[in-house]
């Protein structure tokens, strides 16, 4: 059965308008289908007011669809009396770490979810064992968010996630306001947790390292899903994503600038390595030919 | 300077202070303070110094991070010993060109300088050794009873311990707004009191909306991680009084009853 599903699901912000008074609505989210199995990566990509939050916020009731459906593990996240199943069954990871840190030490902000959820004295204790352990931020347990960096406060919020035990994580541009070793640190964190625990991910995202070590990749465009896949099968088109002004990662971009001038290159080259095989192959190719 | 601000700053340490049940801490903190302003006497301050001298050794925090609160309060601390000193009317002492400082004055001066140092210094103590969140759940347990009058008492705690985990982000941002104001030519720090509200304008106005923006994030990642209000909570570290928290009360009767001792008998 699938963890996450959504059946034509759109979603209308209501805004004010121009005079003040009339109350336009903006599609942001037009008719998306979903379903995404359980213990798989998703990478969702797509550029800026493209309605990835938006989208993701519905995986975890924060917002409701206007029309359409969202199951969560099979609970619909419209029905009341599941809100809190869905919220302990679907975490969700925010891009600002500052502004999602609750707690002031950080002990006590990832015991913030399993207190909320009732968890008995012992148990929260263990599980914000385990979870600072999971995301590597044991050590820091008793120390003020204020002190730590960007990436270590992102693996904080993670593992206050984790502490809720979760069947799935959304991870709204975690790593937008983090430095390159911060990136990596959270983008690890998530990528073990997957791993170990079967926590299924969905990773929103501007980077495309980020991307190519996901299971299925997601590019939105105007609320709509443009194409989805593999990372290999997304990134081989790459015409389409430039014609959306969409970002491809450097080692395609330069495998296919390289194929469009004439070498015999597969499409879809992911890694440095890859191409290097690719060239190497290539150029055994012609050595044969003469 | 902005940093210097200490309320609200926790500093780590392992000692019979730090871990004293908060209520304890809270009522300790309290009464101290009362003592301040109830044993007016030179004896009794004398009391009060050893006492706060103890428990700032007991708490194993480098002194410097107690006077760091003051610098915050040292105008204040100015302006009201000068006033005291200047003001009350009495048997004179010195004349300095029309003012007079009488003998009144300045011992009400004195006091009120040692009353509101001991006040900072004490309610750091307090704040350094004791974490918001701990602060709070204080609180929320022991105004629990208030509950049956529907004083919210929970919705009270979370409010304040989330104004203090903030405040020193927001002071940070104000710190950055300010450069970055600066940097474009911005200036704070010239002209006459109307010229210088003015010029917070450019301030105030981004620091709002973000501290807006950070609000409806917070609420978000709260509700995200299925808060629902006090009912229902549990708690990591529910607070139980310990051995120390009554032998930490009765050092605080003890105390009282030197200081009002202090005062009765000491005849200064
Ligand atoms: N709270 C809101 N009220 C009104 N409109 C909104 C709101 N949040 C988003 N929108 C609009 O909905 C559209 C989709 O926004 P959304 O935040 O989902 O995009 P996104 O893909 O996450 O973009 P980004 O990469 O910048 O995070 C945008 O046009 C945006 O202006
Ligand atoms: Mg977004």
């Amino acid at each position: 059965m699938s963890i996450i599903q959504a059946k034509k699901l759109i979603h209308d912000y209501q805004k004010i308008g121009e005079d003040g008074k009339t109350e336009v609505s903006s599609r942001a989210v037009d008719g998306v289908d979903l379903d995404i199995a359980p213990g798989q990566f998703i990478a969702i990509l797509g550029h800026n007011g493209s309605g990835k939050s938006t989208l993701a916020k519905h995986i975890n009731a924060i917002l409701l669809p206007t029309h359409g459906t969202v199951y969560v593990d099979g609970m619909d996240t419209k029905d009341a009396e599941k809100l809190e199943d869905i919220r302990r069954t679907a975490g969700m990871v925010f891009q600002n770490p500052d502004n999602q840190i609750i707690g002031t030490v950080v002990d006590e902000d990832v015991a913030f979810g399993p207190e909320n959820m009732g968890v008995p004295t012992p148990e929260i204790l263990s599980r914000v064992e385990s979870s600072l352990k999971s995301v590597g931020m044991w050590e820091y347990r008793d120390h003020s968010p204020n002190r730590l960096s960007g990436g270590q406060k992102q693996r904080v919020a993670i593992a206050g996630v984790v502490a809720m035990e979760p069947k799935c994580i959304v991870l709204d541009e975690p790593t937008a306001m983090l430095d390159p070793m911060g990136r990596k640190e959270v983008i690890r964190a998530a990528q073990k947790l997957n791993r170990e625990k079967q926590v299924t991910i969905l990773l929103i995202t501007h980077y495309m390292e980020e991307v190519i070590e996901a299971d299925h990749v997601i590019v939105m465009d105007q609320g709509k899903i443009l194409m989805q896949g593999t990372p290999r099968e997304v990134f081989s088109r790459v015409e389409e994503l430039k014609e959306h002004r969409l970002d491809v990662p450097q080692v395609t971009m330069l495998a296919y600038e390289l194929k469009k001038s004439g070498l015999p290159l597969p499409d879809g080259i992911l890694t440095v390595q890859e191409l290097v095989d690719a060239l190497d192959a290539a150029r055994a190719q012609r050595g044969s030919a003469e | 300077m902005i940093r210097d601000i200490t309320i609200g700053q926790y500093y780590p340490a392992d000692s019979v202070i730090h871990r004293l049940d908060p209520r304890t801490k809270l009522v300790g903190t309290l009464a101290f303070i009362l003592s301040l302003f109830l044993f007016r006497s030179y004896a009794a301050y004398l009391v009060a110094t050893v006492f706060l001298a103890g428990v700032i050794r007991a708490s194993k925090v480098p002194f410097k991070f107690m006077v760091r609160g003051m610098k915050a309060i040292v105008f204040l601390l100015l302006i009201t010993v000068v006033f005291n000193m200047f003001l009350t009317p009495g048997e004179p002492l010195v004349r300095i060109w029309k003012l007079t400082v009488t003998r009144e004055g300045l011992e009400l001066a004195i006091f009120m300088a040692i009353r509101l140092t001991y006040l900072i210094i004490g309610s750091s103590v307090m704040t350094l050794t004791t974490t918001p969140n701990q602060l709070t759940d204080g609180m929320e347990k022991g105004l629990r009873p208030l509950n049956k009058l529907h004083v919210p008492v929970h919705e009270m705690a979370m409010i304040m311990s989330i104004a203090l985990r903030f405040i020193p982000i927001l002071l940070e941002e104000t710190d950055k707004i300010m450069k970055a104001q600066m940097a474009r030519g911005a200036d704070f720090e010239s002209g006459g009191v109307i010229k210088k509200a003015k010029s917070m304008v450019p301030l105030l106005v981004p620091l709002f909306i973000s501290a807006f923006r950070r609000a409806n994030d917070l609420a978000m990642a709260m509700e995200a991680r299925g808060y629902h209000g006090g009912e229902g909570r549990t708690k990591m570290k529910p607070l139980h009084y310990q051995k120390r928290d009554r032998a930490a009360y009765l050092t605080l009767v003890v105390y009282l009853l030197a200081m009002y001792g202090a005062k009765r008998i000491a005849g200064f």
